[in-house]
């Protein structure tokens, strides 16, 4: 299966393990990812915030980008949902898909699919690649953090959602997933850089509520939270954040993960060893 | 207290306007305040700035932390039983903020999200790197953090080259209009 790829700033510039995982794992399973060609930012949480104009233009310069016909695989949560919002805007809005047209000199296609990386587990049959390996992640317990990616606002409401999913794939894989209370709190986003104190309070009460129930890491499924709870972090004793690509990439073997894993500022190689994962 | 007389009549339907969000339905149940993660750094909470809009009163709205503290992270979205687009409504305030040129309560988050968009405009994709230097001169905030500038380079988490794109004119249209 062939799939347009938009990794977006997060995982392309610092996410680099996340980009790595997600792409080796991707073609463990047969899924051939080719990059948007020349995307740009989608706005990030700033353009909304102070320019609504830039902030409507800089998603539908990608949607002009994408090949008709292919689905456009996105892997930053929060990218996923200004392009969705975007692509929305402009199927309901005629007059707003002539002016799209005018200015990237390309046809709007209202069937542009944009779908998440986790969308890929309704597409792809994953015990295929499992024959031999029922419990490839060694029991290891992880705490799933979504962070906000299962909020959504209201005119994406009706949208696929993915509530349990990464509890149900690392499962099969043999991890044992945790039931926890902070699994979809924010991780501060922007107020990381500009309220520092704020984010780390907000992050401390997301670990120590991991550690609370025994996990032995936290699985993230976006880059910035990801970064966030890496960064902001201050507790004494602290368990590793990995990428759900990660943990993936891991249970299918994939080739080298030991080019990422020294990436993190909290080191998992000490567990996924005395798990036996490496 | 209120002064009705002093209330500004416009705020209501250019907040409703520009956020296409039908904000009259609020039932302030305070499902938005409760959950909100963020509330506590906040002088008004979601469901106050939402009666605040209804009842005109810009200057409380428009000079806020609240509107700049929000992160828009739809907690609350998902939470209200009326489906408001609390965010939507922030944003709106946000602009309509900087367009009245009112005291902006929390001028370091400004600053930052212009850096932002200085950096998407510069190369078509943020440089965090750069974003942060400039961040950190403008506000004068230059040793704080220091330390977990210097881990993040370490490991690679931040990029001394920005990632780019190769047609930087192919964005005109977005920041030249
Ligand atoms: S949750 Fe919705 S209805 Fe309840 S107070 Fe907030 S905005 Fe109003
Ligand atoms: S979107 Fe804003 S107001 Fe709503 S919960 Fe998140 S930070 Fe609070």
């Amino acid at each position: 299966m062939e799939l347009s790829y938009f990794p977006g700033c997060s995982l392309k510039a610092q996410g680099h393990e996340n980009n790595l995982s997600l792409i080796e794992f991707s073609r463990a399973v047969h899924v051939e990812l080719i990059e948007l060609p020349d995307w740009n930012c989608c706005g990030s949480s700033s353009a909304h915030a102070i320019d609504p104009t830039v902030a409507a233009l800089l998603p539908q310069r990608n949607l002009s980008l994408a090949p008709k016909g292919r689905p456009l695989l996105v892997a930053c949560p929060s990218c996923l949902l200004r392009l969705k919002q975007a692509h929305l805007a402009l199927v309901r809005d005629e007059a707003a898909q002539a002016a799209y047209e005018q200015r990237w000199q390309t046809e709007f296609d209202p069937d542009l699919e944009i779908i998440h990386f986790f969308e890929l587990f309704s597409r792809i049959d994953l015990s295929r690649y499992l024959d031999n390996g029922e419990n490839r992640l060694n029991n290891i317990r992880f705490a799933p953090y979504y962070g906000c990616m299962l909020a959504r606002p209201p005119d994406l409401r009706f949208e696929a959602n993915y509530h349990g999913l990464m509890e149900s794939v690392l499962t099969r894989l043999g991890a044992k997933a945790l039931s926890w209370g902070y699994g979809t709190r924010c991780c501060g986003t922007f107020l990381s850089v500009a309220k520092p104190d704020l984010a780390t309070t907000v992050v401390n009460g997301i670990v120590s509520g991991a550690m609370d129930v025994e996990a032995e890491c936290l699985v993230t499924a976006c880059a910035m939270c990801h970064l966030n709870l890496e960064i902001r972090c201050t507790l004494p004793k602290r368990i590793p954040i990995l990428h759900f690509s990660e943990l993936l990439s891991l249970a299918l073997g994939t080739s080298d993960p030991k080019r990422w894993f020294p990436k993190h500022l909290v080191d998992p190689r000490p567990l996924l060893k005395k798990r036996g994962l490496l | 207290m209120i002064d009705l007389d002093s209330c500004d009549q416009s705020l209501f339907p250019t907040v409703h306007r520009s956020s296409r969000t039908d904000f009259a339905a609020c039932l302030q149940c305070k499902s938005c305040g409760n959950g909100c993660p963020f509330v506590s750094a906040m002088d008004f909470t979601p469901n106050q700035i939402i009666r605040l809009v209804q009842l005109g009163m810009a200057p409380q709205a428009l000079e806020s932390a609240t509107i700049w503290i929000c992160v828009g992270c739809n907690t609350c979205t998902i939470n209200c039983p009326m489906a408001i687009d609390i965010p939507a409504v922030m944003d709106a305030l946000r602009h309509l903020a900087l367009e009245r040129g009112v005291a902006i309560a929390e001028p370091d988050i400004l600053e930052f999200h212009r850096e932002v968009l200085h950096s998407v405009e510069r190369y078509g994709r943020t440089h965090k790197l750069e974003i942060m230097m400039r961040y950190k001169l403008k506000t004068l905030d230059l040793f704080s953090d220091l330390g977990v500038g210097l881990r993040m380079l370490k490991k690679r988490k931040l990029d001394l080259t920005p990632s780019k794109i190769d047609d930087i004119h192919h964005l005109d249209p977005v920041f030249k209009g």
